[in-house]
């Protein structure tokens, strides 16, 4: 909301500049976002009567005038406006005045003729951004030879206040004066407005079939107005300096009403009204082209205003563009409404609609300006446009206005709250002049709330009032006591941040990536995934939920990679989200990507390029943290964004946790991507799943070791021959080893080599070379029977 | 043995003139040794007189002790020589970087959720989290705003229907705590939330912490006092100035907007602060009753305090970051920068 500091100041004035005033109701809650000044600098223009007006005798667009400045002596000066007229009053620029943007007035000669000043238009005088047709005509009684700017009232500022939503009492002069009366204590006064008498018995008939959406109805014909007079510069000027243009006097004096009161107005063209008004909901699919032009599908939810024809206009949202006021309206049916914010709410929007109406019923409108902003604009009307007023038809619904809000305040709990006591008296008059009915009860307050304070229902509610307008930075400050309690912590459990740690130790930066993805992408990863679709989107982009961590990890490859950076070694941990809305997980993982050289470029690293095993070593590590590695498997397995050859599952006590692998040279091509790169993604559940440590006594036996290497076919996996191996090694096994992995010459074609270290302890006694012969043999047989592998020779 | 000196002389020589260890050893053998030059002049002792002979005895042992002895000195003498040698040939260059994985680094955001997460649960909170995708009773009805609240066009949300969406606030998160727990109650809930909105100022996904403290008699004061307390410990300044302004949101009452003297220019005045010297970080207030009572808590016996910041925003201003977008583009040259 954009109002002028003068207009606030005609109705309270406290000893504050504006700074001060403003900084005073940010710190109140309305918080101010901007001071400007309502007009540019410019001085030496002063109040001027046309004298006279002549051909320019060498130009024809020309006249040669002479004004009154006052300065006793008539002036001559060359003016150029279309508009310019012999008596009018203008605003003139001296000669030694500055306009704004420092233009200086000079003596002139202009095609041979001599000018001494100039007529202003209003964009010459910085008080219009688009460039003004004409000269600005004054009023009649403006006096000649008054300072322009102090006529004018233009030493004012334009103060812009972000209210909050349950503030809609603050849309308005009254309501923000109310407000500073309040902080300075001070009472506070607007312009008389008394029933204007009636001439005529004409009106208009209106019946309210949606009561509980519309308690309070009311209307008035006016006749015999001239729309085409102008709005008085007064006016216009207060109108500007609240952010809102001149449109023609009917509009103007309704603008002007709702600035100054809160209460939205109407004035609907008489003449094109049919039986009466009919104020309801409308019926689906009924249509109405609004003064914006569009022409929008009613639906049942939304209240129009109707007569006996069709819907008119959209209740408290906007009126429609052919029962407005033209410029041919002789006779104007003026509205003033109060719609329940609940049937205004959400209805502007829901039409892509957004106006100053709409944003103040939506809040709440005072239910008794209704009458009072009637009689206040039926004046302005009148006083404007002539014509006379027929009498006020009212609908009114007691039962459906809002109810009146009883709220007791306890001192107890008001010191409670603040832990302060504040002085009874200081807090009664805070309350009365908040507008509250307060009646003293021992030490409470029990007060009823003003119809204009929507916001106002709770005792809560007036212990903000009260400290808000005390201001909270007048209350005391202390720290929470707490008993100091222990908590159990589970010592297995690894967190999220250790997790990240030890990626970030292994070399990786973290990195964090939209949730939601381009659906082309996820479908190129992972094109069985089933995630929630966004229904309003920010961009196509960015409209599903991401299934995996892979979609963003690999973009935040891609966007490195075209930014010069070739080792990438990234991780992210989030949510995953899989499924349809009603049966939808939201898994928290980790994932990771690496491509690239293996290690940075340095003087000593090899410079061969990561694969498989690197990530796989960082994943173990990770999975290392929790002591618990045993838990763990990776089994060969096909995943749609991954090489078939180079991925596994990763199963966690037999569930699935994740997989690993590279990425799919088809996906990689897909994608356009310009290296190989490894990824995993691992539930993080699994990974924070760790144990406590349990301690087993040190044997003082000596170890015994034997090395075995069998030959097997190339496509065993080596987790095959070290379940098998273990299985058979008895209980004091200690360790096995996979130290070498050979093919090429002297074992043959199809097969590896694999060589397994064992070693065996007894914890109370030394093991002898039979028993462990026998576990050998065992273990030989075995593999030989179940994977087909023999000892290497 | 009147040939000693000459012997003695030339031994001398020959120990000075070795040129390693071995030379060395083998001059010994030939001077010192069973077999020795000088070993053999003891065994000629035979012949001579009995009075002759101690004397000549003495001569030749003191032959013997002092060759030996300049055997030993010059023995680590050239012992010395061949370390150095060593030392000299294994010198390395010790300005070269060292070997292996270079450090990755935490996202600014999780650094900074870290530090905020650890602020508070240093002094008895819980941290807690939740899922993203929430209904409209966990992050609108619960929270005291109904359906059509003007409050609503404050958060523009993401919807997946008319009642699944994307939290737009981690406040979901204190109303499952409130339900599921007892006072008293101590909580941070870190999160995404996220918002349709994209510009210089706004990404549609950011992070969010809020805090909630119920427990009996718990006042205005005493959030005043956690949010300066909380404040001036991170940013580290123990005289930042802190202002409490009245503001709304539905589901605390009274309600606040906190604001910093601007850490950038100190108050005076800057781009940052659009040259108020105040800077707004964070919204706080006491719990709604209405909220209250949609997590079954006694409004008369408890009360609490919520508060709520960006961690982006505290992130820009600690690390004096002055692009949002950043934070999401995860570009490895920003990244690198906060390890
Ligand atoms: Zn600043």
């Amino acid at each position: 909301m954009k109002f002028s500091e003068q207009w606030l100041r005609e109705w309270v004035s406290p000893q504050l500049d504006t700074q001060a005033m403003a900084d005073q109701i940010t710190m109140a809650g309305l918080e101010v976002d901007a001071i400007e000044a309502v007009a540019a600098e410019f001085s030496g223009v002063v109040v001027a009567e046309v004298l006279s007006k002549e051909k320019h005798p060498g130009a024809d667009k020309l006249n040669v005038c002479t004004v009154d400045d006052g300065s006793g002596e008539p002036v001559q000066v060359v003016c150029g406006a279309p508009n310019v007229d012999v008596g009018q009053k203008v605003p003139f620029a001296q000669v030694g005045g500055v306009l704004p943007g420092d233009f200086k007035i000079k003596k002139a000669k202009l095609r041979g003729v001599e000018s001494r000043g100039m007529i202003c238009s209003a964009s010459e005088l910085g008080l219009e951004e688009e460039t003004s047709p004409g000269i600005l005509v004054l009023s009649a009684v403006a006096p000649v030879g008054a300072d322009f700017r102090e006529f004018m009232h233009l030493n004012d500022m334009t103060i812009e206040v972000d209210l909050t939503p349950n503030r809609g009492d603050c849309l308005s002069i009254k309501g923000l004066s109310r407000e500073v009366g309040v902080l300075n204590r001070l009472a506070v006064s607007g312009p008389a407005i008394a029933s204007v008498s009636t001439e005529i018995d004409d009106s208009f008939a209106v019946s309210v079939e949606a009561p509980e959406q519309c308690p309070r109805y009311m209307g008035r014909i006016i006749k015999g107005v001239n729309v085409k007079a102008e709005t008085p510069l007064w006016m216009v000027e207060r109108l500007r300096r609240s952010g809102v243009r001149s449109i023609d006097p009917v509009v103007d004096v309704t603008n002007y009403v709702m600035l100054e009161l809160g209460q939205p107005l109407h004035a609907f063209d008489r003449d094109n009204l049919q039986g009466g008004m009919v104020i309801r909901m409308a019926t689906p699919g009924e249509r109405l082209t609004l003064l914006d032009g569009h022409e929008v599908s009613l639906r049942p939810e939304t209240l129009v205003i109707a007569d006996h024809s069709g819907p008119l206009a959209m209740a408290g949202v906007m009126g429609g563009e052919n029962s407005g006021v033209n410029e041919n309206t002789q006779t104007i049916f003026l509205e003033s409404a109060f719609f329940t914010p609940l049937a205004i709410a959400g209805q502007a929007r829901s039409y892509g609609l957004h106006t100053d109406a709409s944003h103040r019923f939506e809040r709440g409108v005072d239910p008794q300006l209704t009458p009072i902003a009637v009689e206040r604009a039926t004046q302005l009307l009148i006083d404007i446009c002539g014509g006379q007023a027929g009498p006020v038809v009212e609908a009114l619904s007691v039962k459906h206005m809002p109810e009146e809000r009883s709220i007791l305040l306890r001192s107890a709990r008001l010191e409670q709250a603040l832990s302060k006591t504040l002085d009874s008296d200081d807090v009664t008059d805070i309350l009365q002049r908040l507008g509250l009915d307060v009646s003293i009860q021992g030490a409470d307050w029990a007060v009823t709330a003003p119809t204009w304070r929507f916001d106002l229902a709770i005792e809560e509610d007036l212990i903000e009032e009260v400290a808000r307008i005390h201001g909270y930075n007048n209350l005391p400050v202390r720290r929470p006591a707490a008993r100091l309690a222990l908590r159990s912590s589970d010592e297995a459990k690894l967190t999220q941040s250790q997790l990240r740690r030890q990626m970030v130790a292994r070399g990786f930066q973290e990195a964090i990536t939209y949730s939601f993805v381009a659906p082309e992408l996820q479908a190129t990863l992972l094109p069985d995934a089933v995630t929630p679709v966004l229904a309003n989107p920010i961009s196509a982009d960015l409209s599903v939920m991401r299934a995996s961590l892979f979609p963003g990890l690999v973009r935040a490859m891609e966007y490195n990679l075209n930014r010069q950076q070739t080792r990438v070694r990234l991780f992210e941990t989030g949510l995953v989200f899989n499924g349809e809305l009603d049966a939808l997980s939201q898994v928290p993982m980790l994932g990771a990507l690496v491509c690239g050289p293996r290690e940075a470029e340095g003087w000593s690293g090899a410079k061969d390029r990561v694969d498989f095993y690197d990530l796989k070593g960082d994943l173990e590590s990770v999975i290392a943290l929790g002591g618990e590695a045993d838990a763990w498997r990776f089994e060969p397995a096909e995943h749609p964004a991954l090489h078939p050859g180079q991925s596994a599952q990763l199963l966690h006590n037999g569930e699935p946790a994740g997989w690993i692998g590279t990425l799919h040279p088809q996906v990689r091509a897909t994608l356009g991507l310009k290296m190989d790169a490894v990824l995993f993604e691992v539930r993080l559940d699994a990974l924070s799943q760790g144990r406590v440590p349990a301690f087993e006594p040190l044997s003082r036996f000596p170890e015994v070791r034997r090395d075995l290497a069998f030959i097997l076919n190339e496509s065993t996996p080596v987790q095959a021959l070290l379940d098998c191996a273990k299985q058979q090694a008895g209980e004091y096994l200690q360790d096995i080893k996979l130290f070498d992995v050979y093919s090429g010459k002297g074992v043959a074609e199809g097969h590896k080599s694999i060589a397994l270290g064992l070693t065996w302890q007894h914890p109370s006694r030394t093991l002898n070379d039979e028993e462990i012969n026998q576990l050998v043999d065992s273990i030989v047989t075995q593999v030989r029977v179940k994977l087909d592998a023999e000892l290497r020779g | 043995m009147d040939h000693l000196p000459t012997l003695v002389s030339e031994a001398r020589d020959a120990i000075q003139a070795a040129q390693s260890v071995a030379a060395l050893d083998e001059l010994r053998v030939r001077y010192l040794g069973k077999k020795g030059e000088v070993t053999a002049l003891l065994k000629g002792l035979g012949k001579l007189s009995a009075e002759e002979r101690p004397a000549a005895g003495e001569r030749i042992n003191q032959a013997k002790q002092t060759l030996a002895e300049e055997i030993d000195t010059k023995r680590a003498q050239l012992e010395s020589i061949a370390l150095n040698a060593r030392l000299a040939a294994e010198s390395i260059d010790v300005t070269l970087p060292g070997r292996g994985q270079a450090e990755g680094g935490l996202h600014p955001v999780t650094r900074t959720l870290e530090r905020i997460e650890g602020l508070f649960t240093r002094i008895g909170y819980d941290v807690a989290v939740g899922p993203e995708i929430e209904d409209d009773y966990h992050n609108f009805e619960a929270l005291n705003i109904p359906a059509h609240h003007p409050a609503r066009g404050m958060a523009d949300t993401f919807y997946f229907d008319a009642t699944r969406l994307l939290r737009t606030h981690t406040s979901p998160v204190q109303v499952r705590t409130m339900k599921s727990s007892e006072p008293p109650i101590r909580i941070v809930c870190p999160g995404r939330v996220y918002r349709s909105d994209s510009d210089l100022t706004h990404t549609p996904m950011f992070h969010q912490v809020e805090g909630l403290l119920v427990d009996e008699g718990i006042s205005f004061a005493d959030l005043k006092g956690t949010i300066e307390d909380f404040l001036q410990a991170f940013f580290e300044r123990d005289d930042l100035s802190v202002r409490f302004r009245p503001s709304y949101f539905p589901f605390t009452e009274p309600s606040a907007e906190v604001d910093i003297q601007c850490v950038m220019c100190s108050g005076a005045g800057c781009r940052v602060c659009s040259h108020s010297g105040w800077l707004e970080v964070m919204g706080c207030g006491m719990v709604h009753p209405e909220v209250f009572r949609h997590s079954g808590i006694d409004t008369e016996r408890y009360t609490g305090f919520a508060f709520g910041m960006g961690a982006e925003r505290l992130a820009m201003l600690r690390y004096g970051v002055n692009d949002l977008r950043l934070f999401f583009e995860n570009d490895l040259r920003f990244l690198r920068q906060f390890a």
